[in-house]
Formats: structure tokens, C-alpha cells, sequence
């Protein structure tokens, strides 16, 4: 039987409100107000999933699961 | 008396020394004290008594014997896979893997070593016959040392050279020069490797180390051998602190970012010239016409 597993999978998205144009759906999604809200949501979210917070650079932050 | 008695006890007392020689335990713990250590003896022992009776049987006329050696083969075949299938085994323990290019290497040593044991008690007793007891022990010990100098593998800096730089962290990506290597999320984080990561390059002499830094075994030996060496700041549940080593495909640079506990430059760049290099890993390609001809 082939390995089916996946690697490095998307497994939240935290995006600002005023960016949410920006990402589609798929992945649990989280609307945050602004940067501190964003950075202590992806780090108890990172935290729980065993994963780790990557930042695009455009107001998203991905928890990947690697 | 035994017959020979005085043949086969040198024989065995040089074999047996050579062994414990080679079973210095460095930094790599291996093997590990106590049992695994007094396993190794133990066989060292015995192949050091397999190599003495060679000469006595031979005298004997005692042909059949020699078939013995067979016997003692398919020992250290086996101590091989039981090496391999340990180290195996313990794998998931560690935070920064060894790899299996890396355990295919210790899992041969250790059987290479028993056969080292049994080539000098072999050489000792035939020196014994035809000499005495002092050139004996001296030519045995000789000849230990020389098979010991002889299956000295090359080190990181007979293949390389070593520069420490520091971090390059543009926004969120840390990488070495212009080469980003990771991307960090959590701001936490990004001030850590900010404060404490040191970047490390590779630089490959020629093609042989470009071929042989290239091979994923040599690159994971070397990430785990830093670890225990240097020791690194990471844990289970902290994947944003994982050290990780990236070729730069143009040159073939090896570029390393890790964030180490002992945070000593000098120290670090010793370290890393002093990893061995796989046995497997290497890779020789301009031994061969075309790859010289390939060479720039």
C-alpha cells in the first residue's frame, strides 16, 4: 500500500479582517481584529495543533503541520 | 602445559588490547557504557582467540580447523545487524535523528573492528613462530596501530572549509546570505534566533566533497553530531527552533542555521571540522574519467 499520508499541510489560517479577501476556505479560518490579537491567537493555535506559525508577509499566518 | 600455550596467550592478550584500544568511548557515547562496552570486549576476545589458534592449527596439520574462522564470520555478521537494529530502535528518541547513512556506518565499524582484532592476534602469532616473545608483542602492537591509522576515515575539514556567519532575517524568513532557509511566524521566536542563532557554511574543496556533501546522510550526521556537540536549543513540541541545512545549488554550499547552547564561535567552528565524514556518503567522482574531464 502507498504512503497517502501528507506532509506539511495547512492546517489553520489566522488572517486580519481588513485582509480577509485575501484567503479562501479549505482550513479552518480565523478572523482577528489586528496584529496583537493575530500573534496570541496563531501562537495557542500553533501550541495545540503541535504545528508552526509561518507568516506570509501580508497579514496571514499559516499553522503548518510539518 | 598447553602446546603453543605461550603463541596463543600473546596472541590473544595483543588482539584483545587492540580491541579496548579502539573502543575509546568520545563524545558519541557509543558504545554505550556499560553493557554495550562489555559486549564489544567480549567479542573482541573472541575473535582475538580465533585469530591465535590459526597458527597452532596449522602446525597441527589440523586443516580442518581453520574452518573455524567461518564460524567467527557469521558472528560479526550478525553483531552488525543487532548494532544497526538497536540504533534503529532508539531512533525516535532522539530530537535530531541520526539518520541511517550514519548507523550503516557505526553498525559496519564495529563489525570491521572485531575482524581488525582478528587479523592482529593472527599477525602475532605468526611473528611469535618465527621470532620469540618481545618481537611479538612489539610487531603485534605495530601492526594494531597501523590497522587502526589505516580505517581512519576523513574528517569535515579534510573535505571542507568552515565559516561561521551570522543570520541574515529579512521580515519573517531566516536564512544565510541571500539564501532564506526558514520562515518563522511567531514573533517570540524570530527574536530568539535574532539574539542567539549563528548561521554556519560549508564550502566544499572540489567535486568529491560537493558530491559528498550532497548526500542526505552526511548533512543529517552532521546536524546530529552539532547537536550533541554544541547542544541545541529545541524540544519536542518547538519546531520553529529545528536546526536545518540547505545546499546552495549554485556552489554547493552547505548552509546550516541553528541556535546552539554553548555559544562560543571558535569552539563551534572546531566542532564542526571535527565530524566525521559517513562512510557511505562519500562519493568520489573524479576518480572517475568523465568526472575529471566534468571537473571546473
Amino acid at each position: 500500500m502507498e504512503d497517502i499520508s501528507q506532509n506539511n499541510i495547512i492546517v489553520a489560517i489566522i488572517v486580519l479582517k481588513d485582509k480577509k479577501n485575501k484567503v479562501g476556505g479549505g482550513v479552518p479560518i480565523f478572523y482577528v481584529e489586528d496584529k496583537e490579537e493575530q500573534k496570541k491567537i496563531s501562537m495557542l493555535l500553533a501550541r495545540l495543533m503541535l504545528g508552526m506559525v509561518h507568516d506570509l508577509g501580508n497579514g496571514i499566518k499559516l499553522i503548518i503541520k510539518h | 602445559m598447553i602446546e603453543y600455550g605461550g603463541l596463543i596467550s600473546t596472541s590473544i592478550i595483543i588482539g584483545t588490547f587492540a580491541r579496548a584500544f579502539m573502543l575509546r568511548i568520545d563524545y558519541r557515547q557509543f558504545p554505550s557504557f556499560p553493557h554495550s562496552y562489555i559486549i564489544h570486549l567480549t567479542m573482541g576476545m573472541i575473535a582475538s582467540a580465533l585469530g591465535a589458534i590459526v597458527m597452532p592449527a596449522l602446525l597441527a596439520k589440523d586443516y580442518i580447523a581453520i574452518t573455524f574462522l567461518t564460524i567467527g564470520a557469521q558472528q560479526f555478521r550478525e553483531i552488525r545487524n543487532l548494532e544497526r537494529n538497536s540504533l534503529d530502535r532508539i531512533e525516535s528518541t532522539e530530537l535530531i535523528p541520526k539518520g541511517s547513512a550514519y548507523i550503516e556506518g557505526i553498525a559496519k565499524l564495529f563489525e570491521a573492528r572485531n575482524y581488525l582484532a582478528l587479523i592482529t592476534s593472527l599477525a602475532t602469532g605468526i611473528i611469535y613462530y618465527f621470532f620469540n616473545l618481545i618481537p611479538a608483542v612489539i610487531l603485534g602492537v605495530l601492526v594494531a596501530y597501523f590497522l587502526h591509522l589505516m580505517v581512519k576515515g576523513p574528517h569535515l575539514s579534510d573535505i571542507a572549509r568552515v565559516k561561521i556567519v551570522p543570520l541574515t532575517i529579512k521580515e519573517f524568513n531566516i536564512g544565510v546570505d541571500d539564501m532564506m532557509i526558514m520562515n518563522v511566524g511567531e514573533e517570540k521566536a524570530l527574536e530568539k534566533w535574532e539574539n542567539e542563532g549563528i548561521g554556519i557554511k560549508i564550502i566544499p574543496r572540489d567535486e568529491n566533497s560537493r558530491a559528498t556533501l550532497f548526500n542526505e546522510g552526511q548533512r543529517q550526521a552532521i546536524l546530529h553530531d552539532l547537536s550533541i556537540l554544541m547542544g541545541v536549543k529545541l524540544d519536542k513540541g518547538m519546531q520553529q527552533f529545528t536546526p536545518l541545512a540547505r545546499l546552495k545549488i549554485d556552489k554547493g554550499i552547505l548552509n546550516i542555521i541553528i541556535i546552539p547552547q554553548e555559544p562560543d564561535i571558535e569552539f563551534i567552528r572546531e566542532a564542526v571540522k571535527r565530524i566525521p565524514v559517513i562512510e557511505s556518503s562519500q562519493r568520489k567522482p573524479l576518480k572517475s574519467l568523465m568526472g575529471r574531464k566534468a571537473a571546473d
